[in-house]
């Protein structure tokens, strides 16, 4: 998948964890557990998105790259498209 | 959302219930296991109870439950375990399992003494059977010396005489003094043979030898060793003297050494004759103990079959009066008034186990109940089920919540790898997951990364026509570094999901990673503090504090959002913006020279205007220091006069027939905390916080030191285990990869998941328990303890 931007990345994650974290609660049948349920599914959009944002933040621009053994970069130069 | 954010809500409610339905009642309340009472009688020493005969008479009971159980186990008999549930007895079978379990610990307690009485006379009877053998051939001795005697002899005559048997010393001893047929006179018994030595010396110093004694061991059979429950070494001895005056003393002696005499018949015949009768008599004490002992296995196993089943009801009566005497039990002797704690959720159950219990118990009268508003604090119960009873366990380890504020059993504990031992297999369950996913963030996989997206770094760029480098450069240098300002070396888009797999082989990998893992610790850790100081806010918000969230909340929260949360801003901004690799500025030195006022030209910052911002935020968040120490107690201070002159100015206008001490004591009663000491809390609280702030904030950087610890062991494992193993090349390579790939998962195993899971769960508790809990947790409730047969009946088991 060809990704233009970051913003395409950006989208579709957000819209994935905001669909697990904020829509999904919404459709959690009655019952006792309903609570548990819900604050689990909050909690677990909440960290993973957080994590992965983080994560690919980091890397959007970078100050630095790779430092690579020369004969690593010969490999990579050949066969890494 | 409430039944796990918060505690129950908790209702006082009256009970009145009749004298007759009392036991029913209470005894469904206990199957119920919802409703814990309040003890109405605190004044009373728990010997002027009303109930405290009653529940002497069931400890009492438990104490032959308890002496029956043991000579079950003694004797090997099985109790039968009881699965279905049994009928409260009411107080008529409360005596009538009374006078049952008495007459039972009589019977047995007879047949016990019975049975050892019979025993010893068994084992006297075997005594004395051994001693007529043994003395046989003393007698045949003393025969064949009383017929040499006879030859009139003045002379000493050399008494050597070894018998086999005996160990006492070979020396010859005159029996001087004697002429005419010998009389002999001789006692015989029975004495412990490690008291045997001392006995003959003793003899030896009253008598000087005059005296002839014959001892010989008794052969221990393995009847006599059951019959004496225990091996005890018994010796026979007989003693020939003459004279009665001497055997008087020496019967003296034999008392003194607990020696059992024995009268032993002088002629043969006699002595046969005794033999016979003591043989017979021995098979009929035989037959007799084998009875008794088997009436005593009935009787046993009869009781067995109910022994748990009695345990179960005494242990329920013993609560139900334990619970009565907490009652409140009324003048005229026909209604009970009892305040138990339930949950407002269950009152439902709770009235219609009532009116079961009354209806058992055959009354017409239903028992009342009337919810009662009060001021005190009720315990703190959380409905728990399977899942959720691991985290509750863990933050009731903290401390039990108070009433109703923010319960943190949050199902998601952990932020870093790995599965853990303790609590719940749930947390274990959950802390895999997030494993899983944390590995696939950080590419990690056994210390290797996965090219699913491919790579946003590319190498060809940096060659020649586009690039620096020349097929030389690589033949010169070792290592090469990439740089992303170079067109096309960085394709512009980061990698998809998770760290770039380029970093995995690159050598400066722990540049990159270290600074990214601790920038993600501390943008997580103030996230983690940012929920905390939010669910106190809630909690003030249910509490109906208002004035509090100006005076804590607010404060708090500006302090901390102006400093750490603009720490995060710099963070993610300088991530955001493309800048040159020169000229970047260091987050911590911008931070540094924030806090200490130091801007030169030379430092470059940001973004334009950042200087003003940084001393906006540094201003605003150190005057919220002086806001959180002193407005609090300023105002107390403030209520306090305002109170104490509006009491001053209502006793002037009050008729002078108004109690003096009622209004005096009004203010005092809410003077509980003394200015001194609201002063002192407000100076710590704030102390604590904006200190804490910082070294909480600094705490969160254990996350990046297990993570980093962690990767470092797995990439271990994989050069120095695995890899070498991969590479061999000898016929015996198969075997050696064999045995190094089981060395490699038993260590895997051992210290990654293991090790590192228990430290990545305790860290992560930690973090819990200080640095996200002290924002809000307040801890000081007591539990609900409420009256359940189940809790009764497993604590048995």
């Amino acid at each position: 998948m060809v990704s233009h931007s970051l913003a395409l990345p950006m989208i579709c994650f957000t819209t994935l964890w905001g669909l697990v974290g904020i829509v999904a609660p919404f459709f959690v049948p009655k019952g006792p557990n309903r609570g548990v349920i819900i604050t689990s599914l909050v909690l677990t959009a909440v960290c993973c998105y957080l994590f992965w944002l983080v994560a690919i933040l980091a890397q959007a621009n970078p100050l630095f790259g790779p430092q690579l053994k020369n004969e690593t970069i010969w490999y990579l130069r050949y066969y890494w498209e | 959302m409430s039944s796990l954010f918060r505690s129950e809500e908790m209702c006082l409610v009256q009970l009145f219930f009749q004298t007759e339905s009392a036991h029913n009642c209470i005894n469904e309340l206990g199957l119920l296991g919802l409703v814990q009472f309040k003890d109405l009688n605190p004044e009373v020493t728990a010997f002027q109870r009303r109930f405290v005969k009653e529940v002497k008479k069931c400890e009492e009971m438990e104490r032959i439950l308890r002496y029956l159980e043991k000579q079950m186990v003694k004797s090997n008999i099985e109790i039968a375990e009881t699965t279905e549930r049994e009928m409260v007895p009411c107080p008529r079978d409360v005596l009538e399992l009374e006078s049952t379990f008495e007459k039972l610990e009589q019977e047995l307690r007879e047949i016990n003494r019975n049975h050892d009485t019979l025993r010893q006379n068994l084992i006297e009877l075997m005594d004395i059977d051994s001693l007529l053998r043994m003395t046989e051939d003393f007698f045949e001795e003393a025969e064949t010396l009383l017929s040499c005697s006879e030859a009139p002899s003045e002379d000493s005559m050399p008494m050597t005489i070894s018998s086999p048997r005996t160990t006492r010393r070979n020396s010859s001893f005159s029996m001087t003094g004697i002429s005419g047929p010998l009389h002999l006179g001789f006692i015989a018994g029975v004495i412990k043979q490690e008291r045997f030595p001392a006995f003959e010396k003793v003899l030896w110093r009253l008598f000087h030898g005059n005296f002839v004694l014959r001892h010989a061991p008794i052969q221990v059979t393995e009847e006599v060793e059951a019959m004496q429950r225990g091996p005890v070494k018994k010796d026979v001895f007989i003693i020939f003297v003459q004279g009665e005056h001497v055997r008087e003393k020496i019967r003296k002696v034999c008392e003194g050494f607990h020696a059992s005499l024995y009268c032993c018949p002088k002629t043969l015949f006699e002595r046969k004759e005794m033999s016979n009768s003591v043989m017979t008599r021995m098979e009929d004490l035989r037959i007799i103990l084998r009875r008794t002992e088997e009436y005593r296995s009935g009787v046993l196993k009869r009781a067995a079959e109910h022994l748990h089943e009695w345990g179960s009801k005494v242990k329920k009566m013993k609560a139900i009066y334990y619970t009565l005497n907490l009652c409140n039990i009324d003048i005229t002797q026909k209604l009970i008034v009892a305040e138990i704690w339930c949950p407002v959720a269950d009152l439902a159950s709770v009235q219609y186990a009532l009116v079961n219990g009354s209806e058992q118990s055959g009354s017409t009268v239903t028992p009342v109940l009337n919810r009662i508003q009060t001021k005190q604090t009720p315990p703190t119960f959380n409905r728990t089920n399977s899942f959720t009873e691991g985290f509750q366990a863990i933050i009731d380890a903290y401390g039990v919540g108070t009433y109703q504020e923010i319960n943190p059993a949050s199902p998601k504990q952990s932020l870093v790898l790995m599965d853990v031992l303790l609590g719940g297999r749930y947390i274990i369950l959950l802390m895999g997951l997030f494993s899983i996913y944390t590995g696939l963030i950080y590419n990690d996989c056994f210390s290797k990364s996965f090219n699913i997206f491919g790579s946003s770094w590319s190498v060809r760029p940096m060659f020649h026509p586009r690039g620096p480098w020349q097929n030389k450069t690589l033949h010169e240098n070792h290592h090469l570094q990439l740089d992303p300002i170079v067109p096309g070396v960085f394709s512009g888009h980061p990698h998809v999901f998770g760290i770039d797999p380029i970093w995995n082989i690159a050598s400066n990998k722990l540049s990159f990673l270290n600074s990214f893992k601790m920038k993600m610790s501390v943008i997580l850790g103030i996230t983690h503090m940012l929920f905390g100081l939010t669910l106190s806010l809630v909690n003030f918000v249910h509490f109906r504090k208002f004035q509090e969230i100006f005076l804590q909340f607010l404060p708090q929260l500006i302090f901390m959002l102006s400093l750490f949360g603009y720490l995060t801003f710099l963070v993610l901004y300088k991530w955001s913006i493309s800048l040159s690799s020169e000229s970047a500025p260091s987050i911590l030195l911008l931070f540094i020279n924030m806090m200490l006022f130091d801007y030169h030209p030379e430092h470059t910052m940001l973004y334009p205007g950042q200087k003003a911002v940084q001393i906006f935020m540094v201003v605003t968040a150190m005057f919220m220091v002086p806001v959180l120490l002193l407005v609090k107690p300023l105002l107390v201070y403030r209520n306090r006069m305002k109170s104490r002159q509006q009491v001053f100015s209502n006793h002037l206008n009050d008729e002078p027939a108004a109690d003096p001490h009622s209004s005096f004591s009004q203010p005092q009663k809410e003077e509980l905390v003394s200015m001194g000491d609201v002063c002192v809390y407000q100076g710590i609280h704030t102390i604590e916080f904006c200190l804490g702030c910082i070294s909480n904030t600094a705490s969160y950087l254990r996350l990046w030191a297990l993570s980093l610890a962690h990767a470092e062991l797995s990439e271990v494992l994989w050069r120095m285990v695995l890899q070498p193993g991969l590479k061999l090349s000898s016929s015996a390579g198969s075997l050696m990869l064999a045995l190094l790939f089981a060395a490699f998962a038993v260590l895997t195993v051992a210290i990654l998941l293991v090790m590192e899971g228990l430290s990545a769960f305790l860290h992560a508790l930690r973090l819990h328990w200080v640095e996200f809990q002290n924002k809000f947790y307040e801890g000081s409730g007591y539990k609900f303890t409420p009256l359940s047969f189940d809790s009764l009946t497993k604590t048995q088991q």
